[in-house]
């Protein structure tokens, strides 16, 4: 009965029956990732890569257009792994197809083809995850990206984070504490992307299967000032936050083309500021987070029981 | 990536946005032709580096005559400016802009970024040209002005409208403000820029409109389809470290403490920063050798480190996940076998291949702190940095 229930139990934007097209699924990127994310138990249903259709990859039926791919196979959802060059394009292409989910791991799109994406997006009902995101997973079900599976557990905390490794860090850190993850969402490192924390944390809020969300957040933009926000107006789950980036120079890009404080705005102190005032609590150390994390979940079961 | 003012202005040349007429000079005989060419005085001469509040110390100079103007370039020419912004190394002056000096009787403000909120390009425009848009931003927001552009129908008639109305501006100057708002949108669209600004935009006492500053940064994710811009690039205003990573497309940033890091991932190497410092020690640098570093970025990278003469301890911190641990560990194990290296490396491994890694480490017979996880890291550096003050190693 346990299972039964189990079974059925919604995570956020991808689960068990989350059906994938892999755009680029010839490329090195596409190839290597296709196998893990197949090896994790994904359900990649097809490929796209243009004047391949006709083609299989390990099985997996090859598409000149996602169109195609769509009407062969019912996928409903796609990992982008083309190169930054035609990246933008193959947002738009799997987002005309109208897939619920499309996920873009691709580093280094030019910001300008970014800004007619988004756009082009606000009449859409697709969720953009990325782009330069390492992807999503809920561990146990489905993952779509290019972090490693087996240092995830499934579990009831949800996972928000602008970067890649430092994700795996955290997740790392809950895994060893034996604290699972409902899913873990890589919302990308660029100045222009899809999904935002306030996006992810909407969905948090309202799914069953989590209880507590952790936000890792970098210096540069406003991302987290509006999670603060959110968080203070609509959610009743704790929320935890890092915020990397305290010791960054002002106006150098570190790393990530969104990472950069210019005119005072987005500096790691005064997100610190604004979300600590919002009730969020706020991890100074990395190496504390997962204990962090645990500490605020044992507060919440004695007072509510869970 | 920047480019230099004079740069800038022949862009905003090529694309109808007026500037003032001026000369570059390398010399100070340069400089003096420069200004005679100009054949009017005064004229203001210009230290052409990658930093701004150059007019604040010096990097900037009116002069009556061709002879100062002279005079000036060889004070300056040569020499490492150091602004507010710079940072405390400064940046070299080999190049300046001799240029008319303006008489003006307004001055504006415009500039195009991307509004990250609402991912379209934005306007900004104000009566308070000449000073950092910031300030004013923070001291009279209502002098302000911002139009979102969207990408598709692009900007129309009635934002110029907006934008000139809004700062009171009367019937003539009306037209050449539109005109050089369009032009100067239609360069930061055609040049994949991240930032196109003039302060100021003066208005002279007859009326014309000219440029009197320029500033454009563009997208470096862009520039493969733009060799023109990329061709613009001065190296001489990086740092050499810097140059040499971005060589074997590492990401390196120099700063001021003695603890080397080398970390995967960009996210991962603030928070490793941060880590350092919380622990009492200062970084010396940020490098990010990527998600998906080969044996040889690790070496170049290591090496990188090894090379700022600041470095006294070392911390690596590897989450592997595409860059499998055993991959680092060979990198780093060639790299310290190849260059003597006298003093503490603290190293921290963790995800794929991670028993694979720490196994050559400690086969190497090099002599590696191992820490288990970030907190016993961080205590091993700032044990090795206190270390190394008490001159152990």
């Amino acid at each position: 009965m346990r299972y039964a229930l189990r079974r059925f139990e919604m995570s956020i934007l991808i689960d068990q029956n989350t059906k994938v097209v892999v755009q680029g699924i010839t490329g090195g990127e596409g190839a290597f990732h296709t196998r893990q994310m197949k090896e994790y138990g994904t359900k990649v249903v097809a490929g796209v890569t243009p004047g391949k259709g006709g083609q299989k990859f390990e099985g997996i039926p090859v598409f000149n257009t996602v169109r195609d791919a769509v009407h062969n196979t019912g996928a409903n959802a796609s990992a982008i792994f083309v190169p930054p060059s035609f990246a933008a394009d193959a947002v738009l292409e799997a987002v005309d197809a109208e897939l619920g989910t499309v996920v873009c791991l691709t580093e280094g799109i030019p910001t300008l083809d970014m800004v007619a994406v988004k756009q082009f997006m606000k009449d859409s009902s697709s969720k953009l995850i990325g782009p330069n995101t390492p992807g999503i997973i809920s561990p146990g079900k489905c993952k779509i990206g290019v972090m490693a599976g087996y240092i995830h557990m499934p579990g009831r905390v949800g996972v928000i984070s602008r970067s890649g490794t430092l994700t795996y860090e955290v997740v790392d850190q809950l895994t060893k504490l034996a604290i699972g993850q409902s899913s873990c969402v890589g919302i990308g490192g660029d100045p222009i992307i899809g999904m935002t924390f306030v996006d992810i944390l909407n969905l948090f809020e309202k799914d069953k299967t989590t209880d507590i969300v952790v936000i890792i957040g970098e210096i540069g933009g406003r991302a987290e000032e509006d999670a603060a926000e959110f968080f203070r107006k609509n959610m009743s789950k704790p929320v935890v936050a890092f915020i990397a980036g305290i010791t960054a120079p002002p106006g150098r890009r570190m790393g990530h083309a969104g990472a950069i404080i210019t005119g005072g705005e987005g500096g790691a102190r005064e997100k610190i500021e604004i979300l600590e005032k919002a009730g969020i609590t706020v991890v100074k150390n990395p190496s504390e987070i997962g204990e962090t994390v645990a500490r605020v979940l044992a507060v919440r079961k004695s007072t509510y029981r869970l | 990536m920047k480019i230099h003012e004079y740069q800038a202005k022949a862009l905003f040349q090529s694309y109808g946005i007026p500037i003032p007429r001026g000369h570059i000079a390398k010399t100070p005989e340069d400089t003096l032709k420069a200004s005679q060419t100009i054949k009017k005085g005064p004229f203001v001469v210009k230290a052409q580096v990658h930093t701004g509040g150059r007019g604040k110390v010096g990097g900037i100079s009116i002069v009556e005559s061709p002879v100062e103007a002279e005079a000036f370039a060889d004070e300056i020419l040569g020499t490492r400016l150091v602004t507010g912004q710079s940072g405390e190394e400064g940046k070299p002056v080999h190049t300046l802009l001799v240029e008319e000096a303006l008489l003006s009787k307004m001055e504006i403000y415009l500039g195009i970024v991307i509004d990250r909120t609402q991912g379209c390009p934005a306007i900004l425009a104000s009566v308070q040209g000449g000073i950092e848009i910031e300030e004013v931003v923070r001291e009279n927001p209502g002098m302000v002005i911002t139009e979102i552009i969207h990408p598709a129908i692009g900007l129309r008639p009635f934002q110029l409208g907006r934008i000139s109305y809004g700062m009171h501006l009367d019937g003539k100057l009306i037209k050449k403000m539109g005109n050089i708002i369009q032009n100067l949108y239609r360069l930061f669209l055609d040049k994949d820029c991240s930032l196109a600004e003039i302060n100021p935009l003066v208005v002279k006492k007859d009326g014309e409109m000219v440029a009197l500053d320029a500033k454009l940064n563009f997208d470096d994710n862009a520039l493969f389809r733009h060799p023109d811009i990329a061709a613009l690039r001065d190296l001489s205003q990086e740092n050499p470290l810097e140059i040499e990573a971005s060589k074997y497309n590492l990401n390196y940033i120099k700063l001021k403490g003695n603890v080397g890091c080398m970390v995967n991932g960009a996210g991962l190497a603030m928070a490793t920063m941060d880590l350092i410092k919380l622990s009492g020690a200062e970084p010396a640098n940020f490098l990010d050798v990527g998600g998906g570093a080969t044996t040889e970025m690790v070496r170049e990278g290591f090496k990188l480190l090894l090379s700022d003469e600041d470095v006294k301890v070392i911390f690596i911190n590897i989450f592997g996940g595409i860059l499998r641990c055993d991959t680092l560990a060979k990198g780093v194990v060639e790299a310290a076998q190849e260059l003597c290296i006298s003093f503490p490396i603290v190293v921290r491994l963790e995800g794929t291949n991670v028993i694979e890694g720490r196994k050559i480490l400690v086969e190497s017979g090099l002599k590696f702190t191992v820490a288990s996880d970030l907190g016993d890291a961080a205590a091993k550096v700032a044990a090795a940095v206190n270390a190394s003050k008490r001159g152990e190693f």
